[in-house]
């Protein structure tokens, strides 16, 4: 069933299409490669130095030091695959919610979900004193509980417009926001810097624990996502037309939806909360690809450079002060969108 | 988004609607005097402005704490609200906020620049960081966002998210790399709240507002060309780019001043045009003051109810207003379809 016309490859088996566009494959390729070298030297550098060949040789299992290899596998692997995955699926994530909400700022936070995370965390951290794990798991439960909640309310007689529910989400998003900024005002200072520490992200102290749900997460959903790209890039042009178009607007925006919420929940419960990347891949993608189609294998290639990037500088810059990775996206990011914003002429 | 929104639109009840809006907040206005920490009854109010007797504590409470903390809520929600329509209507994004241009990250990164590293802790050193830092964010998003050259939205909101976002990672880094009390005063700022705001910030505070009310009414007629976009707006006689820079310019008088009085209250400029355009509908003539009123009424309401929840203790009038208006804006957007711009 494949064909080619006009420069794009379509596989189109049944009502899902598949379409690959040179210009897209090229993007995502290179990319790609620079988020494998920005790995490598992640993996590379640190108290103990670990150059490419050996670390070849560690993953072959043919390497004798038995430290080297426990600080490759245990410690540097983990961090760095967690900001590669991580990265990838805030970027995927992003990407769908700014095509749902037709709107360049659209991100999971949209319908509540990683203010939702941060309330479940702050609770856990201001209220229970709980451990790593138990706030991981509470503001991925906080941030799954906001997205069926706003998703709830936006139905009306089972439709949910694009417009109602990012106006429904945005509402309970500053509830929830609120609500978190009471929580670290009144509660004591101890518990309150813990918080604004969690809320600032971390890929320090990973594991394997923390790699293989986002891991798995994004191998099994980023797929669905790229099938169902064509259709969902059709609803924005509007719910009436794409329904027109054979499009089943409502199952295809609540399998995004869905599918989004659960890579951003994982993300979160990986790394922390970090906004930006969600909202500066998608965006940073969109420039490198054609117009008019949803670039969900760019903008994860994108979002795992932006983090590996942005946790290459934490770990090897010696500034001597503590950069908190979700804040460095931030900066990284920003500067990024800045200079791209300062050199074009034609956005 | 047919007859029954025209309808409305046409309706004298925009009169009527301004009417009790206007009366709403004027008997708010009497009732922030009296509550709070110690309540006051009708009768002290009145005598502290009537039969003014210095030795009498109630009286000073009145004139001296109450006054003022009661005009500051009004300014401060009243500016937001318009700096919203405004946002909103030269960007053409619904979702755009005033805090969009980096205003309340510049104000927030200088504030926290100040006490970190300069000790400041007093209310006009903060007022005044919170201006100045307001205004050099939002310098940087218009000129990166292009609007010498041109208009395009999506450009500014991208600047503006870009901008925001790097300030407040700036802010974050160094309040993680201080001492604990930067961030204990960080925190009662972030959430916005008017208590001991009084005396000395309201003739700065009063003059920038009316300066950005000024430039708005005059601004009106051409906020309804823009809404209109580019080429239309343009062939009515519209000038984008001095659009721009005299929006951009009443925005940061009105946000800034009002985000560096009292902190980030970021729902009052996005939910009360909103609100605003179902009862005025999209002529910017009436939606400004519309909206003016209902924002200084939610911020207003907001403040006398955050002063009431933990009595004797406060809720910051920020939080109140997202916890007020939250649930209000979502039934909204259940209930009906909110216009379009």
């Amino acid at each position: 069933m494949s064909r080619l016309r006009s420069s794009v490859w379509v596989w189109a088996p049944g009502r899902c299409s598949l379409r690959l566009c040179p210009r897209s494959m090229a993007a995502a390729t290179v990319l790609s490669l620079l988020t494998l070298a920005g790995l490598l030297v992640s993996l590379s550098v640190g108290q103990v130095e670990i150059g490419p060949d050996r670390i070849v040789r560690i993953l072959a299992g043919t390497d004798p030091d038995a430290m080297a290899r426990r600080i490759l596998l245990d410690i540097r692997l983990p961090r760095g695959l967690t900001a590669v995955f991580v990265g990838a699926a805030l970027a995927v994530s992003g990407a769908v919610f700014q095509s749902v909400s037709r709107n360049a700022l659209g991100s999971p936070d949209l319908i509540g979900f990683t203010t939702g995370a941060a309330s479940g965390a702050i609770v856990q951290i201001v209220f229970f004193r709980s451990g790593a794990a138990g706030v991981m798991v509470a503001a991925v439960a906080g941030g799954l509980l906001t997205a069926v909640v706003v998703y709830a309310l936006a139905a009306r007689r089972r439709v949910v417009g694009s417009y109602r529910l990012v106006l429904v989400g945005i509402g309970m998003g500053s509830i929830l926001s609120a609500l978190n900024g009471l929580m670290l005002a009144k509660g004591a200072l101890d518990n309150a810097i813990m918080a604004n520490l969690w809320l600032a992200g971390s890929l320090s102290a990973r594991n394997w624990g923390h790699v293989v749900p986002v891991m798995l997460g994004c191998i099994l959903l980023i797929p669905v996502i790229v099938l169902l790209a064509r259709q969902l890039s059709l609803v924005e042009m509007g719910d009436d037309l794409a329904a027109q178009l054979g499009v089943r607007v409502e199952r295809v925006r609540l399998v995004m939806v869905l599918c989004a919420v659960i890579l951003a929940a994982l993300a979160t419960g990986a790394a922390g909360p970090i906004a930006f990347i969600a909202l500066a891949a998608p965006q940073l993608a969109g420039r490198l690809t054609p117009a008019g189609r949803l670039p969900v294998m760019v903008a994860a290639a994108m979002g795992a450079l932006l983090m590996v990037i942005a946790d290459l500088i934490g770990h090897v810059l010696p500034l001597g002060v503590s950069l908190p990775i979700g804040r460095l996206t931030g900066v990284v990011g920003g500067l990024y969108l800045i200079w791209l914003l300062s050199r074009s002429r034609t956005l | 988004m047919t007859g029954r929104t025209l309808r409305r639109r046409r309706s004298p009840g925009t009169g009527y609607g301004l009417l009790a809006a206007g009366g709403g907040l004027l008997l708010l206005m009497l009732v922030s005097l009296g509550v709070g920490a110690r309540g006051l009854p009708v009768a002290v109010i009145l005598d502290a402005f009537l039969a003014f007797d210095p030795g009498i504590s109630d009286h000073l409470l009145v004139r001296e704490l109450r006054f003022p903390r009661t005009l500051v809520a009004v300014l401060v929600g009243g500016a937001l609200g318009v700096a919203g329509v405004i946002m909103q209507a030269v960007t053409r994004n619904p979702l755009a906020d005033p805090g969009l241009l980096g205003i309340n990250a510049g104000a927030a990164l200088a504030i926290v620049a100040g006490i970190a590293l300069g000790g400041v802790s007093g209310m006009a050193g903060q007022f005044t960081l919170g201006c100045v830092g307001a205004g050099l964010a939002s310098v940087g998003v218009y000129l990166l966002g292009g609007l010498r050259q041109g208009i395009n939205p999506v450009r500014v909101v991208l600047a503006g998210a870009a901008v925001t976002v790097m300030l407040m990672a700036l802010a974050q880094i160094l309040i993680i790399n201080s001492q604990d009390p930067v961030f204990d005063q960080f925190r009662h700022w972030a959430v916005g709240s008017l208590q001991g705001r009084g005396r000395p910030l309201l003739l700065p505070l009063w003059l920038l507002v009316l300066a950005g009310m000024v430039l708005a009414g005059y601004l009106a007629r051409a906020l309804d060309l823009m809404a209109l976009g580019g080429d239309l707006g343009r062939a009515l006689g519209l000038r984008p780019r001095l659009v721009w820079l005299l929006a951009a310019v009443a925005i940061v008088l009105l946000a800034g001043a009002a985000t560096a009085a009292a902190g980030p209250i970021s729902f009052v400029g996005l939910a009360a045009p909103h609100l605003a355009r179902g009862l005025a509908g999209p002529d910017h003539h009436r939606l400004l003051p519309c909206t003016a009123l209902l924002a200084a009424l939610l911020t207003l309401f907001a403040d006398i109810l955050g002063r009431l929840v933990i009595h004797p203790g406060e809720v910051g009038v920020g939080i109140m207003v997202a916890l007020i208006g939250g649930p209000f804006f979502i039934a909204m957007a259940r209930r009906r379809r909110l216009l379009h711009l």
